[in-house]
């Protein structure tokens, strides 16, 4: 059967490759090792070896979790202008969207499992086999999204690719109803993250109307972002045809996102400050900090200059056309998307906490290295599927040439791929 | 009270694993894993199903390992108990803030009583001081007060536990349902079904549920042996807990510990579906108020100043 060839033939692209290429997988390899040890001391003597306490109850996990739900729905932005609008120059790279919401969701997916205190007794959320609070709980509904996000994106891409390997033009009728499909399940991936701490009562600062379109329009500024400096990395090192056109219109569209997103912000700020209640007091921790506890204020700033730097270097046509600005633009949405969804949202969210203490929250080293370990396992996982995609884009890999000829000469792209 | 002393146990103890202690951990850690995978106690508590599924006969089976578990731990005669909710009770609390001294007796007694974690040190009631001046202003009020005498000049005193709310947010949001209300109005945890997502201490506006963050710890003379299924039987690492109205006394037709051991008597407690009871004078009587009235989760914990 030809999906063996195939198989077979992925193998044999996986292990053909040049140093750059070894010296990143040894290098992500090195920080699966590292995230393994942290991992097995957390589980050994609890997450107590962690920062978190009864105050502050979620923290760094839960809050690279929200950023990368943001990432993954991010495949949107270039599949909404391919098959809605049918643009062309996007339409011919939107796999490498979908091939990076499969990693950011299975990172998301690995966040979640780090974080449950009882990771034996996770068959407890199988529908079926276990108890699942569907419809009660938001979080049932989140499981439910996710997966169903990351099965569709992984047919999909799975699909799109052995029909390249086989030489046989994609079935419309199967692969456009799952591409379709899979937009609202991207804005509801990012919406029901964003119900889970919008319909908290117990937390005013989550409790807000307009927690999931923020969350939305950062999702869709962070995710392109990325999938921005990726395009720039593959056009320079891969002989993969993308267009500049494709690339200025994405930094476009990353305008108005972020746009809508910093309008939101101030829409909230506005109404925190003008009114000034007891619900003040979160922004306050954030931006100012309360009596001397000031852990986030530089952060909260940073976030808050990078993103507005960021906004006007897409907004105009210049410096968003011009390589260098565009990508310093992208690696400011970056680092402001990802402090606003990784630590001003769920820090502040729980600071101060209901009965009014503050407790200072910052990720111990044991976080960080299970953070380090997921990461690398969604950089593995994007770098391997990249591996083969790239081949059979290119065309240079398929059922007559099942062993790649030029497989060695390509096996630059991967160390520069996750960027 | 709780944070403060877990953040002190973990500033205490090496952060770091040497790579020695690291791979000695793992052993045993697999060594574990692969007995616990033989030995049919132990694949029967992780097959375990939820406590509302199960028959008579598996509660029975269930409770009988449990207790020898807990015996082979702590030695002793232990007695877990499934008592259920008896018909026409519904509990509620009351307590006089003009009596509280802030004395805390009644949480001492009710970390013997529940078999809190003496280390990490668990508190499921924590006494709130608050200014005069302020009134009852939660963002104001420290649970840290440490005089030499209580009460102190120009503060008075707030004690919060679970509130046992009519709408618990926290049964609502959670994920797998290991947490409900019973029919007498107690809320529960399974303590052998909760995942440990915690979205339940996210979600409760009276920081009334609690993380096991490390094994809990309890030195075998302080046990009580003498426990509920769904109330103080030794907890688990890595599961929440909470208050449950001292389920395993309350049921049994006992006051909660709390209640016994306040020395001025500002706490009261009983059924409010009973004409007669102390509870529903205080109702009738006093005028009571509720904690975070706007979050509108109409909690059966009420507060009023007796004097």
């Amino acid at each position: 059967m030809h999906f063996l060839e195939f198989v077979k033939g992925s193998f044999r692209i996986w292990t053909s490759g040049g140093k750059g290429y070894w010296s990143w997988l040894a290098f992500l390899g090195m920080c699966v090792m590292v995230g393994a040890f942290g991992y097995a001391e957390q589980l050994q003597r609890g997450l107590v070896t962690t920062s978190m306490r009864d105050p502050v109850s979620w923290g760094f996990y839960i809050g690279n979790f929200t950023f990368l739900v943001g990432v993954a729905a991010a495949a949107v932005v270039l599949v909404i202008p391919a098959y809605i609008y049918h643009w062309k120059p996007i339409k011919e790279i939107v796999i490498i969207g979908e091939l990076l919401a499969v990693s950011a969701v299975i990172m998301c997916l690995l966040f979640v499992a780090v974080d449950i205190g009882r990771p034996d007794r996770f068959w407890h959320l199988i529908p079926g086999i276990g108890h699942l609070n569907f419809p009660s709980s938001i979080l049932a509904w989140d499981v439910l999204v996710l997966n169903g996000y990351a099965v569709l994106n992984l047919v999909v891409v799975t699909y799109l690719l052995y029909c390249a390997f086989v030489k046989r033009e994609a079935s419309a009728s199967f692969v456009t109803p799952l591409i379709l499909m899979s937009i609202p399940f991207a804005v509801s991936i990012h919406t029901v993250t964003a119900f889970v701490y919008n319909g908290l009562p117990a937390r005013p600062f989550w409790n807000s109307a307009i927690l999931a379109p923020r969350f939305l329009a950062s999702a869709f500024c962070s995710g392109p972002a990325i999938i921005l400096v990726l395009l720039q990395l593959l056009k320079k090192y891969t002989r993969l045809e993308i267009k500049n056109e494709a690339i200025w219109k994405i930094a476009e569209l990353m305008a108005y996102a972020m746009f809508i997103n910093l309008f939101l912000l101030g829409a909230e700020i506005f109404r925190e400050y003008y009114s000034g209640t007891h619900h003040l007091l979160f922004f306050e921790y954030l931006f100012t900090g309360i009596d001397g506890k000031t852990a986030l204020v530089p952060y909260a700033w940073f976030s808050v200059f990078a993103s507005v730097a960021a906004f006007l270097i897409f907004l105009i046509p210049a410096t968003r056309k011009n390589p260098v600005t565009l990508n310093l633009g992208a690696l400011l949405i970056y680092a402001g998307v990802y402090i606003e969804k990784g630590i001003a949202l769920v820090i502040p969210g729980f600071t101060p906490s209901t009965l009014g203490e503050i407790y200072e929250y910052s990720p111990s080293p044991v976080e960080i290295k299970v953070a380090v370990g997921v990461f690398g396992i969604g950089f593995l996982i994007f770098t391997l599927m990249l591996k083969v995609a790239l081949p059979l884009m290119l065309g240079e890999f398929d059922i007559d040439q099942p062993v790649p000829a030029r497989a060695r000469d390509r096996a630059k792209p991967a160390p520069a791929a996750a960027g | 009270m709780t944070a403060k002393a877990q953040v002190t146990i973990s500033d205490n103890r090496e952060t770091g694993l040497s790579r020695r202690g690291f791979v000695k951990g793992a052993l045993a850690a697999a060594a574990t894993g692969l007995l616990a995978s033989c030995s049919p106690a132990a694949r029967e508590a992780f097959f375990q199903r939820h406590f509302r599924e199960l028959t008579q006969d598996d509660k029975e089976r269930i409770l009988d390992r449990l207790e020898a578990e807990y015996g082979r731990k702590y030695g002793g005669e232990f007695t877990v108990d499934a008592a259920p909710a008896a018909e026409g009770v519904q509990f509620a609390y009351a307590l006089d803030l003009s009596r509280c001294v802030g004395c805390r007796r009644c949480v001492h007694a009710c970390v013997k009583e529940n078999n809190q974690s003496r280390d990490p040190e668990m508190h499921w009631i924590t006494v709130l001081q608050m200014d005069k001046e302020k009134g009852i202003d939660l963002s104001h009020a420290t649970a840290y007060y440490n005089p030499k005498q209580v009460p102190e000049e120009g503060h008075f005193y707030v004690p919060v536990a679970c509130q046992q709310c009519r709408r618990p947010q926290c049964v609502t949001v959670c994920p797998v349902g290991a947490t409900w209300q019973e029919p007498d109005g107690i809320v529960v945890i399974d303590y052998n079904w909760c995942i440990g997502c915690r979205l339940c201490m996210a979600a409760c506006p009276y920081g009334a549920r609690h993380f096991n963050w490390a094994e809990p710890n309890i030195p075998d003379d302080e046990v009580n042996r003498d426990t509920h299924y769904l109330g103080n039987r030794p907890r688990y690492k890595g599961v929440v807990e909470k208050c449950t109205f001292c389920i395993q006394r309350t049921r049994n037709g006992r006051y909660p510990a709390c209640v016994e051991a306040c020395p001025v008597g500002a706490r009261k407690f009983g059924n409010i579906l009973d004409k007669d009871s102390e509870i529903r004078y205080v109702i009738e009587n006093k005028r009571v108020f509720i904690l975070k009235e706007e979050i509108n989760t109409q909690p059966k914990f009420y507060y009023f100043y007796g004097v």
